[in-house]
């Protein structure tokens, strides 16, 4: 070899390290000063100066922190809501499918190539008015005449367990499936239960994935805007509704740049203090 | 030790455990049941109202038809916005992927300083939402002055597309048996040759996944391209934008043949793994 070996990694690193200090990095840079500007006076709207004015930060989030509030208690409840769901199905997948177990984990990851969007706006329309859900209730009198399932918060935070399901799934599955089935017979032979077993044995095993799943459910919800948008109502706006119309519709781009760099630093507090807590030493 | 428990332990088990066993198994078979279903509602629901003689808004059941299958572009844009999302997947793929791969071979193969750093500026683009991502993205395009379109679009698509990659194909390479390498190289391969007909045919199916990974979120993405696209429509922007006056059921027809697509490769592509291991 020609090249000195120690060059080697940096030389594999470069072209993409490159790519995401320019594409990556760098726009956070530039989001974090944008994030500090003021009007120019006099100018055109969308024409903004630096003048270190820390005071976005306050005004952009008492304006809105009832939408951040939303935003991360939405995002908590649909991931445990999907955490809920899918460790049951995960541990079947692993455990109970035998050699369906191929075929049935495809079919986990399957409903993502229909795009989400179709997804979503399928979900609206079922439980919509002219679904079938909401009448057959109705009929039932399980729900009142004049009780609608879209456009509510109830809406949004269903959307978003269904549409990050996946996500919980694929990772508990990878870790549930690593367990040698024999450390789950030993406990057994130990004279532990079902119960005692899973708790003690089976569960503590599939952690790394509890912690990925949730990582990769929480993070997209609590970004999120497009179920809102679609399942919600003007009262169930999640702070990336308001960062999307502050850019487009306002073209605030203080503001919500200020915003994106709140939401951003409380997810990583978040994550960080959640993966020391959980005591996983691999990041990803 | 263990033998000696295990013996002792086999006649013993009381019916009731049995009995809660093979009741534990079957009510996770039931709950299987219940759990896919929940998750083909919807596909199910787009799959029928593509068969739908619906005119311009899709919302209600009209009848059966077969026209939206016979002619898929029949409404106006939908084709040419799947054919930008087929295009900027393909390119964005292709450029994640190589860069991908390359910084998984550094951090999977080598020890070196700064290792942990790197780790950790490959996990911070899945630790960000996507709405900053493409916020950010658009501001920086904004201050060079460039205009969103379809290039600022496959770069924020690689740009979110490579830390994925990296993780897949890092999985494979740590799962590799190192001793098939030192074989190669016992058998007085050099190092070039080894990587290349032994490391990478190894790694070869994790770099195949990694890139349908990255196809599919870069097919599926709304935010960061909703951002950085400008006028350029995508498939998922054109659902998002016709939502508000009825999507037409072409769409339908679109992301139901999506479906089976990638469910007819995946399954051809196990068959294929199967001989393969056979």
């Amino acid at each position: 070899m020609s090249l000195p070996k120690v060059r080697v990694p940096y030389l594999l690193l470069f072209p993409g390290f490159a790519f995401l200090f320019t594409f990556f990095i760098l726009p956070i840079i530039n989001l974090a000063q944008t994030s500090t500007q003021t009007p120019v006076k006099n100018g055109d709207t969308g024409q903004y100066e630096q003048t270190f004015a820390f005071s976005n930060y306050v005004n952009a989030f008492v304006d809105n922190k009832e939408q951040f509030a939303r935003s991360f208690v939405f995002a908590t409840i649909s991931t445990l809501l999907a955490l809920a769901i899918a460790y049951p199905l995960a541990y079947a997948i692993a455990f109970k499918s035998g050699k369906f177990k191929n075929i049935l984990l495809v079919l986990v990851v399957a409903p993502f190539f229909t795009s989400f969007l179709l997804r979503t706006i399928a979900w609206k329309q079922i439980l919509g008015e002219e679904g079938f859900v909401v009448p057959g209730l109705r009929s039932l009198h399980i729900i009142s005449q004049q009780t609608t399932l879209t456009s509510t918060s109830f809406a949004v935070v269903a959307g978003m367990t269904y549409n990050f399901l996946p996500f919980m799934t694929l990772p508990l599955y990878a870790s549930l499936e690593r367990i040698d089935p024999r450390t789950i017979e030993a406990a057994g032979d130990l004279y532990a239960n079902g119960i005692t077993a899973f708790r003690r044995v089976t569960m503590p095993l599939s952690l790394p994935g509890v912690v990925a799943g949730t990582l990769l459910t929480f993070i997209p919800a609590a970004g999120d805007y497009v179920n809102a948008a679609i399942l919600g109502s003007p009262t169930s706006k999640m702070v990336g509704n308001v960062i999307e119309s502050r850019y487009f519709k306002i073209v605030d781009y203080p503001t919500a740049a200020a915003l994106s760099f709140t939401l951003m630093a409380a997810i990583l507090v978040l994550v960080t203090l959640y993966i020391r807590k959980a005591g996983t030493e691999e990041l990803v | 030790m263990s033998q000696k428990v295990k013996d002792a332990s086999i006649p013993t088990i009381p019916f009731k455990a049995r009995f809660s066993r093979w009741f534990g198994r079957n009510l996770l078979r039931i709950y299987m049941v219940f759990g896919f279903t929940y998750l083909f509602i919807p596909v199910a629901y787009t799959f029928a109202f593509s068969f739908n003689d619906s005119g311009k808004s899709n919302l209600i059941w009209k009848g059966f038809t077969l026209r939206n299958w016979q002619n898929p572009c029949g409404a106006p844009e939908v084709c040419s916005a799947l054919s930008n999302s087929i295009k900027i997947g393909l390119i964005a793929t292709t450029f994640a992927t190589i860069l991908g791969t390359m910084i998984a071979f550094a951090i999977g193969r080598y020890a070196f300083k700064g290792r942990s750093a790197s780790n950790l500026l490959i996990f911070l683009p899945m630790a960000t939402p996507e709405i900053v991502l493409g916020a950010s993205l658009l501001s920086l395009f904004l201050v060079f002055k460039i205009n969103p379109g379809f290039w600022p679009t496959v770069i924020a698509h690689v740009m979110f597309c490579i830390s994925f990659v990296v993780v897949t194909v890092k999985a494979r390479i740590a799962s590799l048996d190192p001793r098939l390498e030192q074989a190669a190289m016992d058998l007085y391969a050099n190092e070039l040759e080894t990587f290349k007909r032994v490391t990478l045919p190894l790694v070869a199916p994790g770099i195949a996944g990694a890139a349908l990974l990255a196809f599919s979120l870069s097919f599926d993405d709304f935010i960061i391209t909703n951002f950085n696209s400008g006028t350029v429509t995508t498939f998922p922007k054109f659902i998002y934008v016709a939502a508000a006056r009825g999507i037409p059921a072409q769409a339908n027809v679109i992301g139901s043949s999506m479906f089976f697509l990638a469910l007819i490769l995946v399954i051809a592509g196990q068959l294929v793994n199967r001989k393969k291991t056979r």
